[in-house]
């Protein structure tokens, strides 16, 4: 039950990083390559018409792991204060910059908005790959100082970045130089992704260009992967333990291969935004393969690391429901290929009588 | 812990007091468009979808605010109410994932349709996609109130060796006496903030001379459902509330009422004075004697237990708070029934388009039904005061051990300051909005 429900929430997070990723993209792209206003209204259109239904599987997902796993919830929005609260900042500059821009037409009005949607893209971006590379590195549950726990044994706090940008210490920050590199990862994967979106929504004069900037993008995510791999070492002494014992969870990583190689060859605009999505996909899912069933590691001796069984609610709980989100996630199902279904074709090309 | 838990509860105060303002507008809204929309189709008269589409624009500026200043709140159960989410998170997570499951992704996904797609589906589509919009934002306030009334009156649960609260029924989230009441309480005094913002708009149009057709149709339209849900607020859905606090939480009821002392052979109904916490009694007060007890009991000389009687413990912690906030929405929704009952009569008389003092009125009239809409969340809040979860879970217990109150000030301030500039922005919208007015559509 508690492997379903992981699974389940899983699927709904990576939905929305898939989702919600495209418009980050959308706003590095639109930050550091659309020049002309033309393609600054089109881009911003690609991500404004969509980003309140994208946002909603954050909520969603937010809502399902308090439900399915309410100590590791507490334990981590609590632990992780300070850049949640960050990047809930984020989302208010993100949407407004998108909501805002085409209100008044001024070219100072929509410069700012611009530069708030896509600063605030960038860093969100950033953000949620330093989440994951904290969630990956493991913390100090518990906070302990010299060998005493100071709290129950799940709840920490971490300051932004500590001494030395160090991930192997006992007391790490947010922000090492290991994070920062899973960080950096994520914006280039998602620039992409988000140039993908744009070619495969709009008619965008700089989609040409788009075509130079993401092979280049690809490249640089290939140096990155294999940099991280490199230095998974530093602070897993294991690294690849867990994919040494369960073989199967090697599909995870083929994933990300294939993504990687369909970004360079896949023929349509549909099937590079496939490419970049299984990008994605096989990044969370090696990530989370490679500490499982853990979900948050420890990176002291005293406390037990957290898990999908010691997180959890009770079977009663699980169970019920279990029967409405499996019917929560047809409705989905069925709104989001209405949506996307009557919204689809290219942007540009479209009469909204708006 | 003293001052951790005073920012932790400025805090959620601050953030939900906010956010509040933008979902009770749209909730009542999406009704009013559906309505426009359905006389379009039924009159063909091009008005009313003018009307429709005009409205949709300031429901749309509204949404917006209401999702960014939404994610945070879900979002601060954790990171500012950490022990209080993990244990009750296996109850209150159902419903509140439930909201963002299937009421928040229908709102959504049916919003971006039912304002960009008019062209491409047709009337009759739109007007379908208008209702789901609205049915998706019930739904919502549905949910959240379901998770509101099992903090209220806890049911349908048991608590571990280890202090967890766990679920053991499912159906008895839906069923809790608490969340029908509070439930179309809460709709209707949306329905009414929304009539009084319609109505304003209109009296606005027609003395300022501009728009007129469309002034006449609003003032219209939200005087028919200001006058209808205006009377639904008191009676039935705000009498039921109030019975329901009477037989659960008779502290919060003794402290709402302003009621020191049990008298004998009945209790009066106060209707001014001042809570003097130091001598425990009420200055200056005017008060109908026997009349609380028959409102709440239907027996005039029916004992109310005073809250002198109460552990203090078991007394909620800001009774002057709590005193004011309810005399303020009761005072509120009386001249709300008391406008409306006059405007609706002008109407019918034919004499309220010409009628500038009452017109004016309308016009100033439409903050306080937010007013008397939060100051009825601070009941309901502050009511369940010590606790968060009603007699079991005091509110100490629940903040985030870990997180000090220097991070909650300083998130705190970047939350007034963030909601200050999202404020000035959404009045400059809609500000414009109504100054641009509802042109028809060009071809």
């Amino acid at each position: 039950m508690e492997l379903f429900w992981f699974i389940i929430i899983a699927i709904v997070l990576t939905t929305f990083f898939i989702l919600d990723g495209y418009d980050f993209g959308t706003g590095i792209i639109h930050l550091f390559f659309a020049k002309e206003e033309k393609d600054k209204e089109v881009i911003a259109k690609a991500a404004g018409l969509f980003w309140d239904s994208n946002e909603v599987w954050l909520v969603a997902g937010g809502g399902l792991m308090f439900m399915a796993f309410p100590t590791y919830y507490a334990s981590v929005f609590s632990g992780f204060y300070l850049p949640l609260i960050l990047v809930l900042w984020l989302i208010i500059f993100r949407a407004i910059g998108l909501e805002l821009r085409g209100q008044f037409d001024y070219p100072m009005w929509k410069s700012i908005w611009d530069k708030s949607f896509g600063v605030a893209s960038l860093l969100m971006a950033l953000f949620f790959g330093i989440g994951l590379g904290n969630i990956v590195r493991g913390v100090n549950l518990g906070g302990v100082e010299n060998g005493v726990s100071m709290y129950e044994a799940h709840y920490f706090f971490l300051p932004l970045w500590n001494d030395g940008f160090s991930p192997s210490g006992v007391h790490p920050g947010v922000i090492d130089w290991f994070t920062v590199i899973i960080g950096l990862i994520a914006v280039v994967t998602l620039a992409i992704h988000g140039a993908n979106w744009i070619r495969l929504k709009t008619n965008a004069s700089i989609n040409e260009q788009l075509k130079k900037v993401t092979f280049r993008l690809s490249m640089t995510l290939i140096a990155l992967t294999i940099f991280s791999l490199l230095v998974w070492h530093v602070i897993n002494p294991s690294p690849f333990g867990n994919f040494a014992d369960h073989p199967i969870y090697i599909v995870f990583p083929l994933i990300y291969l294939t993504g990687i190689t369909g970004l360079f060859f896949a023929p349509t605009d549909w099937l590079r935004f496939c490419s970049s999505s299984l990008v994605i996909i096989g990044g969370i899912t090696s990530s989370l393969a490679s500490i499982f069933p853990v979900i948050l590691p420890s990176t002291n001796d005293l406390n037990d690391a957290l898990t999908i069984y010691n997180t959890t609610t009770s079977e009663y709980g699980l169970s019920v429901a279990v029967g409405w989100v499996i019917l929560g996630i047809l409705l989905v199902a069925v709104y989001t290929v209405v949506q996307k279904k009557l919204l689809g074709g290219k942007i540009d090309d479209m009469d909204y009588g708006h | 812990m003293e001052d951790m838990i005073f920012y932790d509860r400025l805090q959620f105060a601050f953030t939900i007091t906010f956010h509040y303002l933008f979902p009770q507008l749209t909730m009542g809204l999406s009704l009013i468009i559906v309505y426009f929309k359905w006389q379009y189709l039924r009159t063909q008269t091009e008005t009313y979808n003018d009307a429709a589409r005009f409205f949709m624009k300031i429901f749309a500026i509204n949404f917006t605010m209401g999702v960014v200043t939404g994610i945070p709140m879900e979002f601060q159960f954790g990171t500012n109410w950490a022990k209080f989410s993990e244990l009750t998170g296996g109850i209150i997570g159902q419903t509140l994932a439930m909201e963002g499951t299937f009421s928040f992704f229908l709102e959504s996904s049916f919003l971006a349709l039912f304002i960009f797609g008019e062209k491409l589906m047709g009337q009759k589509l739109h007007l379908l996609t208008g209702f789901l919009v609205f049915l998706g934002s019930w739904a919502s306030g549905y949910f959240i109130l379901a998770t509101n009334a099992w903090m209220q009156h806890p049911v349908g649960y048991e608590i571990l060796a280890n202090g967890k609260f766990v679920l053991t029924h499912f159906s008895a989230l839906f069923s809790n006496p608490w969340l029908l009441p509070a439930f179309l309480h809460n709709q209707m005094a949306s329905v009414v903030t929304s009539s009084f913002v319609v109505a304003s708009i209109g009296a606005f149009y027609l003395l300022s001379e501009s728009n007129v057709a469309y002034g006449k149709l609003f003032l219209r339209t939200g005087i028919l459902f200001g006058l209808v849900s205006s009377l639904l607020v008191a009676f039935p859905t705000g009498d039921w509330n109030a019975k329901n606090v009477a037989k659960h939480q008779p502290a919060a009821f003794a402290a709402m009422e302003g009621i020191f002392e049990t008298e004998e052979g009945g209790a009066e109904i106060v209707l001014i004075g001042q809570p003097n916490m130091v001598e425990k009694k009420l200055d200056n007060k005017i008060a109908v004697p026997n009349v609380l007890s028959f409102l709440t009991y239907q027996e005039w000389d029916k004992q109310v237990i005073g809250m002198n009687e109460f552990d203090p413990n078991e007394l909620p912690d800001n009774i002057p708070a709590l005193y004011y906030s309810y005399h303020m929405m009761v005072g509120l929704g009386t001249i709300f029934i008391a406008v409306m009952v006059l405007a609706a009569f002008l109407l019918w008389r034919k004499k309220l388009y010409s009628t500038a003092p009452l017109l004016w009125v309308i016009l100033f009239l439409f903050p306080f039904p937010y007013i008397a809409n939060i100051t009825g969340w601070y009941v309901a809040e502050l009511g369940r005061q010590p606790y968060l979860v009603h007699g079991l879970l005091r509110t100490i217990e629940g903040i985030s051990p870990t997180v000090s109150s220097g991070n909650t000030l300083f998130t705190l301030l970047g939350f007034v300051g963030l909601y200050l500039l999202l404020g000035l922005l959404f009045l400059l919208l809609v500000g414009k909005t109504i100054y641009t007015g509802p042109h028809p559509q060009k071809h």
